[in-house]
């Protein structure tokens, strides 16, 4: 009778003890391999987001770099402009994200975009931001915009020393409540029917529920999240620009962890993101640094993203619904 | 006025065939109404202008006093009309309670409550020992049954349903049958298409004859057996009133 509540508190029960365990990565984990950590919890943090329209909503987007770019311009002019505080920028920038989102899904649900025609929507919609950001004087145009650094460390600024944990525990933090977001949704009634739509949206109409305004609610929320994990970059990396920001590549990154991870399930993006950042590392890594027999590859660029791409495939390929996906599913048969 | 349903001049057109064509009758409170005609006939598209899924070109629906002609379908659903599809369309991924669990959430905000009163929903229809199975594991008599349960939890007073007998054995018609007569009892009106004629007739106070999109003839079950217009439609389907 209870089980979706029971569902919500166990699943908040995982996520707090791996919140707990993962809180203890600073104390063994320094250097460059912390900034992978870091690297990590951003992929997770925008996965997560992702997967409420990708997964959950099953709207696919191709084109989430709108929302991180929004949550990371937005943080990063206010901060660069106005001295005002990357918290504030952050709420800011998730409000602009989730109105961009609604206004954006509700005109492509109006008009009837779907599959492959919504995805490329969404594309272009990311591509028209980053067209309009690289015009704009204000936001220092293809440039981009640099935080200044400050002579101490601030928690109201989110600035702090570069060996400093409290990045780690900042992006952890906002990866819990993210997880948790989505726990709280999918048991509850907003997220049933989210979920009932994605599967059939018909038969959801005649079960009384509003297929364009759950999708537009996903859609919205799912760019809020988004953005909050774009504030937290300009952050952790002190710069922003257009293409980094808007570009079509971090539009791919965004929705890699879910599709790697598992879409529609809770913990999906969270395990893909664990599988993207150190895969990458370690191609990168063969690349720049082979063993003996591999001497051919060494130094060539762009190799590693190749290999990169067909490690995932292989991924893909053995584990259609994605690592946590298949094996979830497996478990339930 | 006791009509619960009331289509007037209804008249909807697909690229210049007249699927439904120029179709007016009532329902009352409470009453079984078969609705019947050859394949092609316009039954499911008639539904289909009724629960919103399709605008219709010209004519009025009117449910309960209010006029619901270009409601979209998720509004009229929760105004009071439940409907099941002739080709099922389950929450595939979702338990079979969380199916029934969606429409009984659009009337009331806890989803805990949401939960009981599909619980029992799905135990009125038969399927308390599939409810954690997935919808999409089930086979077509329990989607049947699942159908019916989500269009129960609405808590409707207009059921349209679209051939939920056909295609299950006459054991597995029999229990529905009751339970269709059982909501009737509740007061619920029945708008029933169906194919299973041995079933109309025994369900249904009155019977609709929808012939190439127009409403053909009328009456109670003998009077529409017996009359020679639709025996003539029938013709070739002779199998079809054989049943009866
Ligand atoms: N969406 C549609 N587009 C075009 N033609 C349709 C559509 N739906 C139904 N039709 C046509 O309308 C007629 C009535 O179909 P339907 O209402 O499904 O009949 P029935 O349910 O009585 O078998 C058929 O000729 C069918 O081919
Ligand atoms: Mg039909």
């Amino acid at each position: 009778m209870r089980a979706r509540l029971a569902e919500a508190q166990s699943q908040l029960l995982v996520l707090a003890a791996m919140a707990a365990i993962l809180a203890t990565v600073p104390l063994w984990l320094h250097g460059s391999g912390r900034t992978v950590a870091i690297r990590v919890l951003i992929s997770a943090g925008v996965g997560v987001g992702w997967n409420v329209m990708g997964g959950f909503a099953g709207q696919f987007s191709f084109g989430h770099a709108a929302y991180f770019g929004i949550g990371a311009y937005t943080g990063a002019y206010l901060l660069v402009s106005h001295g005002i505080s990357p918290w504030i920028g952050m709420v800011v920038g998730a409000v602009l994200a989730a109105g961009f989102g609604a206004l954006t899904g509700w005109l492509s649900f109006r008009y009837r975009l779907r599959g492959a025609y919504f995805a490329l929507a969404t594309f272009a919609f990311a591509e028209m931001l980053r067209l309009v950001v690289q015009a704009q004087g204000w936001l220092n145009a293809t440039q981009g915009l640099q935080v200044p650094v400050r002579p101490e460390s601030s928690w109201w600024m989110m600035q702090f020393s570069t060996t400093s944990p409290n990045y780690y525990f900042i992006g952890l933090a906002l990866v819990v409540v993210l997880v948790a977001i989505t726990i709280l949704l999918v048991t509850s009634r907003r997220g049933m029917f989210i979920v009932a739509v994605r599967e059939d949206e018909e038969g959801a109409a005649a079960a009384g529920v509003d297929g364009t305004a759950n999708k537009v609610a996903a859609v919205a929320l799912s760019g809020a999240m988004t953005a909050v994990m774009g504030t937290f970059f300009v952050q952790v990396f002190f710069f922003i620009d257009p293409e980094l920001a808007f570009g079509p590549a971090e539009s791919v990154a965004i929705l890699l962890p879910a599709v790697i991870g598992g879409t529609g399930t809770i913990w999906g993006p969270v395990v893909g993101a664990l599988i993207l950042i150190p895969l990458g590392e370690w191609t990168a890594g063969i690349v720049r640094d082979p063993p003996a027999f591999l001497d051919a590859v060494a130094g060539r660029s762009g190799l590693d993203l190749v290999l990169f791409a067909i490690l995932l495939i292989l991924i893909l390929l053995f584990l259609p619904k994605g690592v946590y996906g298949s094996l979830a599913h497996r478990w339930r048969r | 006025m006791s009509d619960l349903l009331a289509v007037t001049g209804v008249t909807k057109t697909f690229s210049g065939l007249r699927a439904v064509d120029d179709v007016s009758f009532t329902v009352e409170a409470g009453e079984i109404v078969g609705l019947i005609g050859p394949n092609g006939a316009g039954k499911t598209t008639l539904f289909n202008v009724i629960g919103g899924r399709l605008p219709c070109d010209t004519g009025s629906v009117v449910f309960d006093d209010d006029d619901i002609t270009g409601w979209p379908p998720h509004r009229i659903a929760r105004r009071g009309i439940g409907r099941t599809f002739q080709l099922m369309r389950p929450f595939g991924s979702m338990t079979v309670l969380d199916n029934v669990t969606v429409p009984a959430a659009t009337g009331v905000t806890s989803i805990v409550e949401a939960r009981e009163q599909a619980r029992s929903v799905v135990d009125r229809v038969g399927l308390s020992d599939q409810v954690d199975d997935l919808a999409e594991a089930l086979p077509t008599a329990a989607r049947k049954r699942l159908e019916l349960a989500r269009a129960l939890a609405l808590h409707p007073r207009l059921l349209l349903l679209d051939e939920v007998l056909s295609g299950l054995t006459p054991a597995e018609r029999e229990p529905l049958l009751t339970l269709l007569l059982d909501i009737r009892g509740e007061g619920v009106s029945l708008l029933l298409v169906e194919h299973v004629m041995a079933a109309v007739m025994r369900l249904s106070d009155r019977i609709l004859v929808l012939h190439h999109g127009q409403l053909l003839a009328s009456g109670t079950p003998s009077e529409v057996t017996s009359d020679p217009q639709v025996i003539e439609a029938y013709l070739g389907e002779e199998d079809l009133l054989a049943g009866s």
